[in-house]
């Protein structure tokens, strides 16, 4: 390990787009930077001196005690105070999992409290022998598991109001989540109850108060839906579904239907409460479009972000989630400069379609104002539209599905807030 | 699909024969269900009105229903005033395009269907599944005659409220599979 020079140990780094946004290689290779190819546009190294001064490194009190006994399930250190509320604080995370505890949590009714051992999972309607499922029973089915997001369609809406609204990645966009989610394949099951070929689509119910129910296209059941028992390796939490919740991949939140109790299989779709009043998007000339279900490709810069001040100009690693219910993410692109020059982004491995995807790229701030974008593409090359392509096309009351590009403005006190460009 | 058959068929056949030849292909740990055990469950209303029971209601009886179970959180008039907790459910009409929509059940929803097949489900939010079909018919006309669609003596049951005009329908159009908003 002699070269271990990073680009922080080098002179000068390359600016690749505007407003110092700087070549994703510097984060993903390690002494391989930057070397002879710099161009008008480099800066002189940003090895600041942080702090120079002195701070006299002494023994804390902790090293000085015995540690206290573990819990017997751990909760986060003291010192972290992250909350839902019920969203998820994107802006305090990092990589593509949301912690259990922390995922956003959109409910009909309130949140049931189930006892498993009473539970039943019936699959009926357009099928050969209805099957009722005890927790019990479907444990003992073959298992697999998947990473995948879940985004509620009413995500982000406040980018249809007409103004932009005071928010953070939170509070604007943290209907969001991915987790690994472990179950049942719901093909398996519905092979077992004998699908009647008359039947195209399904109902899917929750045990809730709501008994909130949507209706599915048996394709998209038959594809890749499972029913999910775990999540992040352990039981589902009651706020997402305990004891077993239905998965179709890529679908908006609402269709991932918690608390599964029941599965109809039917010819068309149910017309229920929430896919025709709810979920359906109204267009500037009246117009209504119904099951959409597919989030499009998207993305968010959840660093820096609204309430994140910055600490003066330097470096700073601009990093955020870009996501598909379509496939997989293939590029992200960032901007400084409110989109008239975007960089490469570099994505964090593993990349999963219709799982979040995290991005990073390091960036130098010059203390000036900067607008920071991103913009995703997917493997269908679907590309992340501006929110005045998204408005022009569906007007400010569609409510759903607004997977428009997001600006943060960074001012020169380093305040960071939601514009429009 | 395929694997979990393939896993699951070769497992039976290591153990050695016990099982029937027609269950080598899952675990088949459903418990077979008739129609009579499920009855309770089986809750779901097409909009064709398949699925509707038995039993009918007017707006003229769903009005003091309506008053005692409803209008603490949907207003009186169901009209979505500042102050009340629940989605609008009556007016709006001519709202949609504006800078405003007011989206109601007369306004907004495509199917009359769907507010028995919710209000039985879910409805009143903090006592769901305590309605009987007669009320529920019953505050699905009232609902309607709210919203100037019904008159106040016409019997909603299975046969009537299918044909009940949403003014709406025609607006709503399927993206689902290929269309890109």
């Amino acid at each position: 390990m002699t070269k271990r020079s990073t680009f922080l140990a080098t002179d000068h780094i390359d600016v690749v787009a505007g407003n110092g946004l700087m070549s994703r290689r510097h984060l993903i290779t390690r002494g391989a930077a930057v070397t002879s190819a710099l161009g008008a546009g480099s800066l002189m190294a940003l090895r600041s001196s942080a702090s120079a001064g002195s701070e006299v490194l002494t023994i804390p009190e902790w090293m000085k005690v015995p540690g206290r006994d573990f819990e017997p399930y751990g909760t986060p250190s003291r010192f972290e105070k992250l909350t839902r509320n019920p969203r998820t604080p994107l802006q305090f995370l990092d990589g593509m999992i949301t912690p259990s505890g922390l995922h956003f949590v959109i409910t009909h009714n309130g949140v049931p409290d189930i006892d498993p051992d009473q539970h039943r999972f019936l699959i009926h309607g357009l099928v050969k022998r209805p099957l009722v499922f005890t927790l019990e029973a479907l444990e003992r089915y073959p298992r697999s598991s998947r990473i995948v997001f879940l985004e509620c369609a009413g995500n982000s809406r406040a980018l249809y109001s007409e103004q932009p609204v005071k928010g953070d990645a939170q509070s604007i966009h943290g209907l969001l989540s991915c987790a690994e989610w472990t179950g049942v394949s719901l093909a398996l099951l519905l092979d077992e109850a004998g699908i009647d070929p008359r039947a195209k689509w399904l109902l899917a119910e929750g045990a809730d108060a709501a008994a909130m129910s949507r209706s599915i296209p048996l394709a998209k059941a038959l594809d890749d839906a499972f029913i999910a028992l775990y999540q992040n390796g352990e039981p589902l939490r009651p706020a997402n579904g305990y004891p077993m919740r239905l998965m179709v991949p890529g679908y908006h939140g609402n269709m991932n239907v918690k608390w599964l109790r029941r599965i109809e299989l039917t010819e068309g779709p149910m017309m229920t409460k929430d896919e025709t009043s709810h979920y359906s998007m109204l267009l500037k000339d009246g117009r209504v479009a119904q099951f959409k279900f597919p989030i499009d490709g998207k993305s968010v810069i959840t660093r820096p972000s609204p309430g994140l001040t910055m600490n003066g100009p330097g470096f700073y690693e601009i990093s955020g989630l870009a996501w598909s219910g379509n496939g997989k993410v293939v590029k992200v692109e960032v901007s400084a400069d409110g989109g008239h020059s975007w960089a490469d982004a570099a994505l964090s491995e593993p990349v999963l379609s219709k799982a979040l995807t995290r991005f990073r790229l390091p960036w130098h701030w010059n203390g000036g104002p900067a607008v920071l974008q991103s913009r995703a593409t997917d493997d269908t090359g679907y590309v992340q539209p501006t929110r005045e392509q998204l408005i022009a096309k569906r007007g400010n009351n569609a409510f759903y599905f607004n997977n428009a590009i997001s600006s943060w403005a960074v001012a020169a006190s380093g305040q960071v807030s939601n514009v429009y460009v | 699909m395929s694997t979990y058959k393939w896993i699951i068929a070769s497992a039976f056949a290591v153990v050695g024969g016990t099982c029937a030849a027609a269950n080598v292909d899952g675990p088949h740990l459903g418990r077979v269900v008739t129609q009579a055990d499920i009855a309770a469950w089986d809750i779901s209303i097409a909009p064709d009105g398949t699925g509707l029971p038995a039993g009918a209601g007017t707006a003229k009886q769903g009005e003091p229903l309506y008053v005692a179970r409803c209008a603490a959180c949907h207003g009186i008039k169901g009209d979505g005033q500042v102050g009340q907790t629940a989605p609008p459910l009556a007016g709006g009409f001519g709202t949609l395009t504006g800078d405003k929509p007011l989206k109601t059940v007369g306004s907004y929803w495509p199917y009359a269907t769907t507010l028995f097949d919710y209000v039985r489900r879910a409805m009143p939010a903090i006592q769901p599944e305590s309605l009987t079909n007669d009320e529920v018919y019953a505050l699905a006309a009232y609902v309607l005659y709210l919203n100037h669609l019904v008159g106040d003596s016409d019997v909603m049951n299975a046969k009537t409220l299918p044909k009940v005009k949403m003014p709406n329908r025609a607006k709503f159009f399927v993206v689902y599979p290929n269309k890109r908003l």
